[in-house]
């Protein structure tokens, strides 16, 4: 079994399409829908993870990929700049999935798993400092 | 027993022992009370967080023909000009113009004058657009030119209000989000959000006020400034714990340095969601160990500090002086505090990352001998109480 992050950009002619649902059925991937923006005859996105077999994976993102639907791979779920950011903490709370957290309480610097973002944003509208940006 | 003048010469000459807050404790507790004030000459405090009355007084040199301000916008923010003819003060939370403020709530508030601020001290150019009504001496009416930093005479930066000495913990009891300058606030007491350095803050480390003072040499964001007065709102009549460590705002300082000597780092513009911009800055006090007394209160910790947790949805804006409970800043930095058997998640607008750092920074300078400290020309107000803005309907 094999995990991915990836970010779907789709076009005005593929958002009416039930694309997940082929994912799950045709593919027989794991759909774990983080963000998503799909709305009727205007350009939307999806930041989902998917899990399954290699050789699923592999043919359900071809499959994406005829659908003129743009795959990237999401390594980074937000953008901090280090020079913004003062490692106030304010993002840590508001951050759902720990992403964003504190490792040693001494020093009190803000640390990023990337790996735990889901790209739900709340730490862009939180930072008083604009130092984290959203990458869709 | 040091003076003022034993620590200086020994500054001067390199040899004064400096610690941070944060080092003193340990410090203690490894060697003892009678030998860290054998030793110990100096203990550096900081803080770095949004501090909204802040501003900055520029002058801007003459143009030919000559002008006489009499109204200014900086990078479209209104700078005001009623004092002499290039004077003008920019206040660190007033917004653009034409900024749309609350009008589609909760408005972003991307830009004001804290970033104005943090542009000028970058050295970055910014965009100056005067009127004049014109007189003899000062024909010209207008004019619209860029302008930097090192192209003013003078960037003085004077602040009427900065380092609370501790403050509230703000939480929402309602059922709806809020917006507020301590951020948002999740409905249900979701989260809570504190602003303080806590054990590292300056005037925690010295709650009476008695080394931190008018005259009172600081490290504000690299500049080297004072203490020029109390601060607004300094009311240092409050609740205490035994420790004598106020347990809300209390005192604050109106401080004041050179804008032009300052670093970006440690000037922040920055901007609430809902509430509007202010300016986070970094702050570095050091407090002489003059006796055991002043040895003992800088040696206070987190977790004998503590902080209001207070209402924002109703008791903060209806001024009903209900306190929920309280939290010590040890409890608050662990990441939860619980009130009431309720757990509730706690960030901080403070960084007390960058607060070490100062600290640091301005331990080093003194260990170099190029920060030296300065004995209160005037001490602040050890008593004085809050007064209500009174409301009267003018009779006709």
């Amino acid at each position: 079994m094999k995990s991915e992050k990836i970010l779907l950009r789709f076009p005005k002619t593929e958002t009416g399409k039930p694309i997940v649902y082929q994912l799950i059925k045709d593919y027989n991937l794991v759909v774990n829908i983080y963000v998503a923006k799909v709305t009727q005859d205007k350009e939307g996105y999806l930041v989902v993870n998917l899990t399954g077999e290699e050789a699923d994976l592999a043919r359900g993102k071809a499959f994406l990929c005829g659908m003129q639907v743009q795959v990237e791979s999401v390594e980074n779920g937000i953008l901090r700049d280090n020079n913004l950011c003062t490692h106030c903490g304010n993002c840590v709370s508001h951050c759902p999935t720990n992403a964003l957290h504190i490792a040693d309480r001494r020093t009190m610097q803000v640390d990023l798993d990337q790996s735990l973002c889901i790209s739900c944003s709340l730490c862009t509208t939180n930072c008083p400092f604009g130092a984290c940006t959203s990458v869709l | 027993m040091r003076t003022y003048k034993e620590i200086n010469d020994k500054i001067a000459s390199g040899k004064a022992v400096v610690l941070t807050a944060e080092e003193i404790i340990d410090y203690v507790d490894r060697k003892g009370e009678d030998k860290a004030l054998a030793e110990v000459d100096v203990v550096t405090t900081a803080t770095f967080g949004p501090m909204c009355s802040s501003g900055c007084f520029l002058n801007f040199g003459q143009c030919v023909p000559k002008i006489r301000i009499s109204e200014c916008t900086i990078d479209g923010v209104m700078a005001y000009s009623g004092l002499a003819a290039v004077d003008v003060f920019l206040g660190a939370t007033q917004l653009r113009v034409n900024a749309p403020a609350n009008l589609t709530f909760p408005g972003e508030f991307s830009f004001g004058g804290a970033h104005v601020i943090e542009k000028l001290v970058a050295g970055e150019m910014v965009e100056v657009i005067a009127t004049s009504y014109g007189t003899q001496e000062y024909p010209r009416r207008e004019l619209r030119t860029e302008v930097c930093i090192h192209d003013l005479n003078q960037a003085i930066m004077v602040n009427p209000r900065n380092c609370y000495q501790n403050y509230n913990v703000a939480v929402n009891c309602s059922e709806k989000r809020l917006y507020t300058y301590l951020g948002q606030l999740e409905p249900n007491m979701q989260n809570a959000s504190y602003c303080s350095a806590g054990q590292l803050s300056p005037l925690l480390n010295d709650p009476w006020y008695e080394t931190i003072g008018i005259g009172t040499a600081v490290w504000l964001a690299g500049s080297h400034g004072h203490v020029y007065a109390e601060g607004t709102q300094h009311f240092p009549t409050c609740q205490r714990s035994p420790n004598g460590v106020p347990m809300e705002g209390a005192g604050t300082l109106g401080l004041t340095a050179d804008m032009k000597q300052m670093q970006r780092k440690y000037v922040r513009g920055c901007s609430f969601r809902g509430y509007g911009v202010s300016l986070a800055l970094g702050i570095g006090i050091p407090i002489p160990i003059l006796n055991q007394r002043i040895l003992r209160q800088v040696c206070v910790r987190d977790s004998e500090i503590l902080a209001p947790i207070t209402d924002y949805s109703l008791d903060y804006p209806m001024k009903t002086g209900r306190v929920l409970g309280y939290a010590n800043y040890e409890q608050l930095k662990s990441g939860q505090i619980e009130l009431n058997g309720h757990k509730i998640a706690t960030s901080s607008l403070s960084s007390y990352s960058l607060a070490l750092e100062i600290a640091e920074l301005l331990k080093a300078e003194i260990s170099k001998g190029k920060f030296l400290l300065s004995e209160p020309s005037q001490l602040l107000p050890r008593e004085q109480f809050s007064k209500p803005f009174p409301i009267r309907e003018k009779t006709l």
